[in-house]
């Protein structure tokens, strides 16, 4: 059961750390991506 | 070269694979592990592996979904709640009888079969429903942010459910009177098959929450993904207990469909989503028709046939995700050029 609680628990922190990584990224990335994508 | 017990290459091709499957989770609230799971059974993995890996992807997709449609105000977390009551029970039906058909070596040809039949007839329905969309152009106020639904805009067939007073009743996201029997009905039958074939249950939940109960598509996937958080965290945990949850697939495919979810979701507020059903219809008929060929290709020994399979699924996945990204970009640009020609006040 502890194995099993593990693994939910690793896609979990996986899936936290991406969003917040992702996050994090797109708040630098985005807008400048959006104004060449207009641009182009 | 082998990270985590895999090839580099196949490491590259679950990262990819994932990001396809985000963009597509992330804009229609579905389309995850039912992907997912017939690509892991076509390369070759053991049934419960696949689905159980296929049903912790959709968890963690879920969970980084649900986080960016939260921000976009469109989860009912009430309706949400009684959907998790009524899915739980029905995933652990589907798992026992999974297991029941795989102690018997049925377990394979049964899923495949099933998912043959719904996909096929999810997609013909949405397909049907988006050429007759095109025709009539009547769907945009499904579209509308604050969750508000014009009468008109209710499929027949929840209007007529809706009808059914069964008490007690309940009052879900706009302003829509239904039966709580008629939600946890619903949450059951999509529960059962999610425990069974090891999918979110959103291709069949997120249009079965439209079309049967009337919920505005925004709030509809939203909510679907919320409660995919919980169906498949608890999903992903009995098959735990199992040992049939392979991390080292779930975390490259989940690093990538975490950057498409992301994408997928944004591009719900920039894009109709009649432009894309059509679509995302043509791609469950791929996907039916594809675990059909894996069958054919199973039972007469035709290695080709299963090869066109995996090709079949990756090509639709890849070219609806395509679809989504396009019409996102093409969106950005019209709204640039409406704003050039629009006269400054």
């Amino acid at each position: 059961m502890l194995e099993a609680a593990t693994l939910v628990g690793a896609v979990l922190l996986e899936a936290g750390v991406l969003y917040l990584g992702y996050g994090a990224l797109s708040s630098i990335v985005a807008k400048p991506l959006v104004e060449r994508i207009r641009t182009l | 070269m082998e990270l985590f017990g895999l090839a580099a290459s196949m490491i590259a091709l679950f990262v990819g694979f994932g990001f396809m499957v985000g963009v597509l989770f992330g804009f229609f609230g579905m389309g995850g592990s039912f992907l997912v799971t017939p690509a892991l059974m076509i390369m070759g993995f053991e049934t419960t592996t696949a689905v159980g890996s296929g049903m912790a992807f959709v968890f963690g997709t879920a969970v980084i979904a649900t986080l960016k449609h939260r921000d976009l105000g469109q989860v009912d977390y009430k309706l949400g709640g009684l959907m998790i009551v009524g899915t739980t029970a029905g995933i652990e039906v589907g798992r026992i009888g999974l297991y029941f058909l795989q102690d018997r070596g049925l377990a394979g040809l049964i899923v495949g079969v099933t998912y043959v039949v719904l996909l096929g007839g999810v997609g013909l329905f949405v397909t049907r429903n988006a050429l007759r969309n095109d025709e009539e152009e009547s769907i945009e106020e499904q579209h509308d942010p604050n969750g508000e639904i014009d009468p008109d805009a209710i499929p027949d067939i929840a209007k007529t459910i809706q009808s059914y007073t069964i008490p007690p009743m309940m009052t879900i996201g706009g302003g829509i009177k239904v039966s709580l029997w008629m939600v946890l009905g619903v949450a059951f039958a999509t529960g059962l098959l999610s425990g069974f074939l090891g999918v979110g249950g959103g291709f069949i939940r997120m249009p079965a929450m439209f079309y049967l109960i009337g919920v505005p598509v925004p709030i509809a996937v939203g909510t679907d993904l919320f409660e995919i958080v919980f169906s498949g965290g608890l999903g992903s945990f009995l098959y735990g207990l199992e040992g049939a949850v392979d991390l080292s697939i779930v975390v490259p495919l989940l690093a990538g469909s975490a950057l498409g979810a992301r994408i997928g979701s944004t591009a719900t507020s920039l894009v109709e989503e009649s432009e894309i059903k059509i679509y995302f219809g043509l791609m469950l008929l791929g996907g039916s028709v594809a675990v059909a060929l894996r069958q054919l290709g199973n039972a007469y020994g035709i290695g080709e046939l299963k090869l066109v399979s995996f090709a079949l699924i990756m090509l639709s996945a890849l070219a609806v995700g395509s679809a989504v990204i396009y019409s996102a970009l093409k969106a950005i640009r019209e709204d640039t050029r409406t704003a050039d020609v629009s006269p400054a006040d």
